[in-house]
């Protein structure tokens, strides 16, 4: 008997999973891959691509079933153990609803669009990273609706997430970023998804605001969070992978990287103000603030990884400045929308605790006390009063992000002035929050004329009535799910379960 | 810019420990940050786990590709070996 | 007594999202349906696919299918994505401690040279077919209707993929780690007239348009063909030639093709009840492509099985079409 050839683990993966493609024969190959070419992106040899990790299938199921075993099994207990009952504040859950209605949906989406991957791309290297990351995201959506399940027995907004999604005004936001790089080809949809959102931007996300989770005693959702992340280093290597490749195939694919580049950038980032606003205003306590978070994991991070890529001749994406500028002023701005009009969102808000403003003025010592305190104590005066501010009217949103317009041309040191753009296309005026939007904009008017931007859908009769009560209804939010915290359903529940309303008792919390 | 750093944070708990110790030994100028529920590493220039010291701290046969398992993040491009992983800037 | 007041005064608001209500009522919902009801967008796409502007996003005019409610259909196996990896990973453990005994005790060595040699032929080949079947789910996950259909499609092509790399696995234990098995297969896929048939069938099945008639060429027809020719019949006649080891190495597929019928047996029946049309169509392609798959698996069952190819084709094809019968389709 011939002697057994030892093979290492690079060798072992190779022939497990290469040589299975073959080139069609039977039926053109543009039939076969009829989206390879329209984007104009040139591949010469998908055989170069490389597996960040090697993984076989049957060793992801080994360690995806071992790290479900372990998720479930905390889900399980904090369940069981009522352990919502040991956050910091029933306020904080307000970041889990934003959470479920505006992030949860897109990770469906987020495993439509990385099949249809799976099915496009020639190489199979490639295909099966990308359906990999396809039922990771199956996960994440269902990791997340099965901690919030619990959640949803005892707070509002919950309730309806998927319904809500589709629908509601701010979640626009969000469901427009993942429409957009879903109806664009599979290489846009890679660059958008993989690079610019998870590799740039996820940490954000994932990290400093999970670690705030278990900074503010969610065990379940910390656990499903930094699960999550652990699919997410895999998704942010094929995020890398798939770039280099783009880059080393052709060089006529550089410059057309960079543009998705500067374009998906801009997107996710306007996307993650939600998340500036849950990490320094939502969570009750926050370990870190925005603006650190964003010099760790996008100045510093993506320093280090355009410096690795500047070898190709690829540029930090554009506008990268005005979003490290504007990291002094953004949560504040995108927390003051929400608080306007939280009378018609799914989630409550209230004016920062004189602690929370204290930390503030602290991490934003250049900003906060300068601009936003005295805006929150007027707030805070008028809620003293009885007349807590909400904003009645509909917002401007912005045509391409779908944020209202309040963001302020920081980068040249005008933090008071609106940088509001208007294009004109074929003979209608439309209105952009920033020169990141606008650009965007003016790059593809034909896409982004066609979105559904909220207030003038409403306007226009598409949301169930003519009031707003009418459209709320059609949100299917109910009536203490949004508005101000204080005095809310959850706050009064919250007091009732640790004892504090007077006339239920004195008792201790279990 | 700065030069350019590596980084990796594990899930804080008594599973992740072995890996959490592997590149604390194996990394001598690292810098480790304890946040809540994570234990994040940062290299200036590379940043290494190697097979032998997990197993060493284990006391078994360990599989690299374990890691998955314990991983919350990563920053830096992935070499995957059989006896090593490593985290690199070019 | 002990009453534990605090706890009583933690009565949940609800028990239910309003989406597994509305499907469940106040029973509480599984994780499975929690996981998998409504959770696909159905309304208020931005943009129109530059690649597909005729269509929505999300667009149930992908397949003339039609049915009213496209949760009709639910995984009768319940699986979302923990029950899912769980079940496998169970599975490829089994398979693991298969391969490392045989490595161990050199069991392949006792296995006749003859029948390593047919086994090659036969079953080396089909890692390109498992790939090519992956290739197909990966279509209809994307294309599909509704989250029940697209996660059972996502695990059904990553189980396809699973079990290329399982033959990858048989073809290298078979020559010792060396690669020429995995080489003479593919020359045999590319260019031997015995696949040629089969091949030129599969390039086919990748540009249906329809996603539901690829769901039934591939799952309900190829596989239900070709899963049983080869790891059913083949398989039993390869154990009693001696080949043990090479059955146990292919155990997975035996479990595979029993589990995977239940959901495309639920899914022809929940499809064909909902209307005549739809009945007719299923009919319709499930005739076309059983015709096609039947002349291209003549040569691969001749190869297996000799001069009783024939027999064992048409045995077979007996057994999935009156499986498909027994759901209530007409053909």
């Amino acid at each position: 008997m011939a002697v057994k050839k030892r093979l290492n683990m690079r060798k072992r993966y190779e022939l497990l999973t290469r040589g299975l493609a073959w080139e069609p024969s039977y039926q053109p190959r543009e039939k076969v891959f009829p989206y390879e070419d329209f984007e104009g992106i040139k591949i010469t040899d998908w055989d170069k691509w490389e597996d960040p990790f090697r993984l076989t299938a049957d060793s992801y199921w080994k360690y995806q079933a071992e790290k479900d075993k372990k998720l479930y099994a905390v889900m399980d207990s904090f369940a069981q153990n009522d352990g919502f009952l040991n956050v910091s504040d029933a306020s904080y859950i307000n970041a889990l609803k934003i959470f479920i209605q505006g992030v949860s949906p897109l990770e469906y989406q987020a495993h439509r669009g990385f099949a249809h991957l799976a099915r496009q791309f020639a190489g199979e290297g490639a295909q099966i990273a990308c359906q990999m990351q396809s039922i990771d995201e199956l996960r994440h959506i269902q990791t997340q609706i099965h901690t919030i399940s619990n959640y949803n027995k005892y707070f509002t907004g919950m309730h309806d997430p998927f319904h809500m999604h589709d629908r509601v005004w701010y979640l626009s936001v969000p469901k427009s970023f993942m429409d957009d790089a879903r109806t664009a080809g599979p290489f846009e949809f890679i660059t958008s998804i993989s690079f610019s959102f998870e590799y740039l931007l996820t940490n954000l996300l994932f990290v400093p605001f999970m670690s705030g989770a278990a900074h503010n005693g969610d065990m379940s959702t910390v656990t499903f969070g930094f699960s999550a992340q652990s699919d997410e280093s895999r998704h942010m290597t094929l995020g890398l992978g798939i770039i280099k490749f783009l880059l080393e195939q052709h060089e006529d694919n550089v410059p057309i990287v960079q543009k998705w580049m500067d374009k998906h950038f801009w997107r996710s980032y306007r996307l993650l103000g939600i998340v500036s606003a849950m990490q320094d205003y939502m969570l009750t306590e926050s370990p870190l603030s925005w603006k650190e978070g964003w010099k760790i994991y996008f100045e510093d991070n993506a320093g280090a990884l355009f410096n690795d890529l500047s070898r190709y001749g690829i540029k930090m994406p554009k506008f990268h400045e005005v979003a490290t500028a504007e990291a002094d002023h953004l949560s504040h701005q995108v927390y003051s929308v929400f608080y306007a009009f939280s009378h018609a969102a799914g989630f409550q808000t209230t004016v920062p605790s004189a602690k929370k403003m204290d930390w503030l003025s602290e991490k934003y010592p250049d900003t906060f006390d300068k601009y936003y305190r005295p805006r929150w104590e007027m707030w805070a005066e008028m809620e003293k009063e009885g007349k807590r501010f909400f904003n009645g009217g509909l917002p401007l949103d912005c045509q391409v992000c779908q944020i209202p317009m309040v963001f302020t041309d920081v980068v040249n040191g005008n933090p008071m002035k609106p940088t509001h753009r208007v294009s004109e296309y074929k003979g209608d005026k439309y209105h952009t929050c920033s020169d990141g939007c606008r650009d965007i904009f003016e790059n593809e008017p034909e896409k982004y004329v066609q979105a559904l931007v909220p207030p003038q859908q409403i306007f226009q009769g598409n949301c169930g009535g003519e009031t707003i009560p009418d459209v709320l209804n059609w949100y299917h939010f109910a009536a203490d799910d949004g508005g101000e915290y204080h005095g809310s359903t959850d706050e009064k529940n919250w007091k009732k379960w640790h004892g504090e309303q007077s006339d239920s008792g004195s008792q201790e919390k279990a | 810019m700065s030069k350019s750093k590596t980084f990796i944070i594990f899930q804080d708990n008594a599973d992740a420990r072995p890996f959490i110790d592997a590149v604390e030994q194996d990394n001598p100028d690292i810098s480790i940050d304890y946040q809540p529920g994570m234990v994040r590493f940062e290299n200036e220039g590379e940043l290494i786990i190697r097979r032998e010291t997990v197993e060493e701290i284990i006391g078994r046969e360990v599989d690299l590709q374990e890691i998955h398992v314990h991983l919350v993040s990563i920053g830096g491009n992935i070499e995957e070996d059989d006896d090593y992983i490593r985290l690199v800037w070019n | 007594m002990s009453v534990n007041i605090s706890k009583k005064a933690i009565e949940p608001i609800r028990t239910n999202f309003a989406y597994t209500e509305r499907r469940v009522g106040k029973r509480p919902a599984t994780r499975y349906q929690e996981a998998t009801y409504d959770v696909q967008p159905t309304c208020g796409f931005h943009y129109r696919p530059v690649y597909d502007p005729s269509r929505e996003l999300f667009d149930e005019s992908r397949t003339a299918i039609v049915m009213e409610d496209w949760y009709a259909f639910m995984d009768p196996r319940q699986f979302y994505y923990t029950p899912y990896v769980t079940t496998r990973a169970n599975q490829q453990e089994v398979m693991e401690k298969n391969l490392s005994m045989i490595e161990k005790q050199e069991l392949l060595s006792t296995v006749p040279e003859a029948l390593k040699q047919l086994v090659r032929d036969v079953v080396i080949p089909l890692r390109h077919v498992e790939y090519a079947a992956n290739m197909n789910n990966q279509h209809i996950a994307d294309q599909g209707y509704g989250a029940s259909i697209t996660g059972v499609a996502a695990f059904c092509g990553f189980d396809h993929i699973a079990m290329s790399q399982y033959i990858s696995k048989l073809a290298l234990a078979l020559d010792d780690n060396e690669d020429n098995g995995l080489i003479a297969a593919r020359e045999a896929w590319m260019d031997s007239p015995d696949w040629q048939p089969l091949r030129a069938l599969i390039e086919e099945v990748f540009v249906v348009d329809d996603w539901f008639e690829t769901l039934v060429a591939q799952d309900i027809v190829l596989d239900g063909l070709l899963h049983p020719l080869i790891f059913g019949h083949f398989m039993k006649e390869v154990t009693a030639k001696g080949g043990i080891p090479i059955a146990m190495m292919t155990a997975f597929m035996n479990d595979w093709y029993p589990e995977t019928i239940r959901w495309t047996n639920h899914l022809v029946k929940v499809t064909a009840k909902e209307s005549d049309a739809n009945n007719a169509l299923l009919a319709e392609w499930t005739k076309k492509w059983v015709a096609k798959a039947e002349e291209a698996l003549k040569p691969v069952a001749e190869l297996a099985f000799g001069d009783a190819g024939a027999e064992h084709l048409d045995s077979v094809k007996k057994e999935l079409i009156g499986r498909l019968s027994k759901q209530g389709l007409k053909v």
